[in-house]
């Protein structure tokens, strides 16, 4: 027999290669890219050994080709440097401009929407031409797909991107036009706050209600999700589009400028005090003072410092605007603070003290910080595509999407045939090969089913489909292919196809709906304790199923065959055997139908040793033994 | 009845398991595969299941959901070398007839 070698938990059916796969965090104001190696999950810096991108890209004039196509563009932080002198060609959290349509865009944004003709997509107007917010997407992936690959010294296999949770399908979608633009293998999108909380691990065991308090740049999102049977539900969200550790700077730049006496800055000065109310609020997430000094024109220097204390009566309102969707968020849950297992920070302003403060406060909770806010989501995303892609090399740690019972169909005899098996993650496409049970046989009834029992009636009953046109074969030589398919979204659809004509057929169903868990518990806890009954009926079943089939294949061969090679006493002989085999298979007695279709056997042997010696002569007459040796 | 190793067999799944540094025990299994026919699962284990029957020899654990364990009851699992392949076989009492690969049987 075959050799085996032993794999890791649940891989036995695929052997084990090791495939890059990469999470990114695709922010409003920064992006990151994450992979996960020898089992660490890290983000990947670039060859200056910044972590952040900021989402910031500059198109720039097409002096090189006319091509339309193809854009010279600035990403990251050159681009960013580049925006105050640039800033209609330079465009800024573009995330923000994804999926929508004109009419959704705000009427104050800087850049000049154009609507080309014959596209529903608005086209941003640059000195490269017009661009569409997925265009401009695609080439802050494309660059972190270039330094991922530097990074890890191969093409990619796989990526997983993470979406805010209140993202809709044209937004998803348009995201995902974005990864195939830069050339990217989307594995799946997950929601931002499913992938903080993953990277915190509390996919892995700590069934509850976690709340993901994001805090970035520009936007606030509330997320609460509901961890159960490994698999996260969004219970709900809430936040502020434009809320963020911007603000913060804002309000420090505002009281700098005040104190300071500027009335009239121009950019550059403007800049200047903004980059300094930033390390000053970066300064103060570590210091209870810091010093502020500002280059005013004409040497006129302005001197002063800043406390955590001043600091924080400046945030006070800001971050209480903050609460006020927490509470939302919670009402909308229809959930209480108590309820609540674990508070997850993430963005770069969670790193603010008075903020973790006063949402541990809010929640009653010590808010979960351990890991970099800014990098948590990327992290949480890059454990996520490791699994996809197959290098899952620990049993218990995601079940993220999963199959909560196995689904298969019905073969001869009432059996059922699993070909998804239960936990199995999805999406997830498997296919296997049936064929015919008859002689002629033109149809199949294709009967899918879920659950874990042998027997089709113990399980539960999702579709019926049937494949037509089979061309007539005896029984066996026909090969259908049917496939399951379970995409991201958990919708199933099969298909089956008979290989030899190319005919098909196929249905989709939703296989988890109208199940509760409390049902899918009891279909598995029936699968052991009835294990035995299972192995005897299945035993039961096969059996008969032979029955028939020794009938089915008997009865045909007489039809063809029996008045030239039988006289009238052998053929009653053979057919009594076959009444009594009808008979017993009838009963319940596994040993009895098997007995007896060995007697069947016995009784038809001269019989069918008769049939090959007639075919033979068949295939012999006319030819001299030269022609066949 | 039970679930026992070779010596050969023992010895590598020891040295396997050292290896990887994790889990501490091997699952035996069946799932069904094909038509008719059963398929055998040869895998680390990280974890005991609820159900699992465990089985001790020569030093290695060894896990059998009770589902499974109907099938490959009475299995010596052994270590063999088959031209320039070698890897794990299972002596199964219970297989009636296998396919040409022995990869998938029936019981």
């Amino acid at each position: 027999m075959a050799l085996l070698q032993i794999s890791e938990p649940g891989q036995s059916s695929a052997p084990h290669q090791h495939k890059l796969a990469v999470g990114i965090d695709l922010g409003t104001t920064n992006s990151l890219i994450a992979t996960v190696r020898s089992g660490l999950a890290e983000t990947i810096a670039d060859e200056n050994g910044q972590h952040l991108l900021p989402s910031v890209v500059q198109f720039l004039p097409d002096t090189l080709s006319d091509n339309e196509n193809t854009y010279q563009t600035e990403v990251g932080h050159q681009a960013k440097t580049n925006a105050v002198n640039d800033p209609l060609n330079t465009i800024i959290s573009v995330k923000r401009y994804m999926g929508r349509g004109l009419d959704d865009i705000a009427e104050h944004s800087v850049y000049r929407f154009i609507e080309e003709e014959g596209s529903v997509v608005p086209r941003i107007h640059t000195a490269a031409g017009n661009v569409s917010a997925v265009e401009v997407s695609a080439e802050i992936l494309k660059k972190l797909k270039i330094q991922a690959c530097n990074a890890l010294g191969g093409e990619l296999t796989g990526v997983v991107i993470t979406v805010p949770a209140y993202f809709d399908d044209a937004q998803r979608q348009a995201t995902k036009d974005a990864a195939k633009l830069a050339g990217l293998n989307v594995l799946r999108l997950i929601n931002e706050p499913t992938a903080a909380a993953v990277a915190y691990g509390l996919d892995t065991g700590n069934e509850g209600i976690h709340v993901i308090y994001d805090l970035g740049g520009g936007t606030f999102d509330i997320s609460i999700l509901k961890l159960s049977k490994g698999i996260f539900e969004v219970l709900s969200t809430a936040g502020n589009t434009s809320l963020g550790g911007d603000d913060f700077d804002q309000v420090i730049a505002h009281w700098m400028m005040s104190e300071a006496q500027i009335t009239d800055p121009d950019a550059a000065l403007q800049r200047q005090v903004l980059d300094c109310a930033r390390q000053a609020k970066e300064n103060l997430s570590s210091q209870d003072c810091t010093s502020i000094h500002i280059e005013l024109p004409a040497d006129k220097n302005w001197h002063s410092e800043l406390s955590l204390q001043q600091f924080e009566k400046m945030l006070n309102a800001l971050v209480r605007k903050t609460l006020v969707s927490c509470r939302r968020a919670l009402r909308d849950a229809d959930i209480e603070t108590s309820d609540i297992q674990d508070v997850v920070m993430v963005g770069g302003s969670t790193r603010v003290p008075l903020v973790r403060q006063m949402v541990g406060e809010f929640f009653s909770l010590e808010p979960l910080v351990n890991i970099d806010p800014d990098k948590v989501v990327a992290i949480g995303a890059a454990r996520q595509a490791d699994v996809l892609v197959g290098n899952k090399t620990d049993e218990d740690m995601l079940l993220l999407d999963i199959t909560p019972l196995s689904l298969g169909l019905e073969t001869m005899g009432g059996l059922t045939e699993k070909v998804i098996h239960r936990n199995t993650t999805i999406p997830v496409a498997r296919a296997q090969e049936f064929t015919t049970f008859k002689d002629g046989q033109t149809a199949m009834a294709i009967h899918v089913v879920q659950g874990e029992r042998e027997l089709i009636s113990d399980c539960r009953s999702l579709a019926r489909f049937e494949l037509r046109g089979i061309p007539p074969m005896v029984a066996g030589a026909a090969r259908i292919r049917v496939t399951f398919q379970i995409d991201a979204d958990g919708l199933l659809s099969v298909s089956a196809r008979e290989e030899t004509s190319g005919v098909e057929s196929s249905i989709q169903v939703k296989p988890s709906f109208g199940l509760s868990d409390n049902e899918i518990e009891t279909m598995l806890k029936d699968s052991f304790s009835h294990a035995q009954d299972d192995i005897d009926a299945r035993k039961l079943r096969e059996e008969q199923v032979e029955a028939k089939r020794v009938v089915e294949a008997l009865n045909s061969a007489l039809a063809e065959d029996a008045q030239k090679l039988l006289s009238t006493d052998e053929a009653a002989e053979i057919r009594q055997c076959i009444d009594e085999l009808i008979q017993v298979a009838q009963g319940a007695d596994q040993r009895a139908i098997k007995l007896k279709i060995e007697q069947v056997d016995k009784a038809s042997a001269e019989f069918a040793q008769r049939r090959m010696d007639a075919s033979i002569n068949t295939a012999l007459a006319g030819h001299s033994v030269d022609d066949i040796s | 009845m039970a679930i026992t190793l070779t010596d050969a067999a023992a010895e590598h799944v020891v040295k396997f398991i050292e290896n990887r540094a994790k889990g501490e025990a091997l699952r035996l299994g069946v799932k069904t595969n094909g038509c008719s026919g059963m398929a055998y699962v040869l895998e680390f284990a990280d974890k005991t299941e609820e159900n699992d029957e465990i089985f001790e020899d020569k030093g290695v654990r060894i896990l059998v959901d009770p589902k499974s364990l109907i099938y490959i009851d009475g299995t010596e699992l052994d270590y063999g070398r088959e031209g320039l392949n070698e890897g794990f076989k299972f002596n199964n009492p219970n297989v009636k007839d296998s396919c040409g690969c022995g990869e998938s049987f029936n019981v």
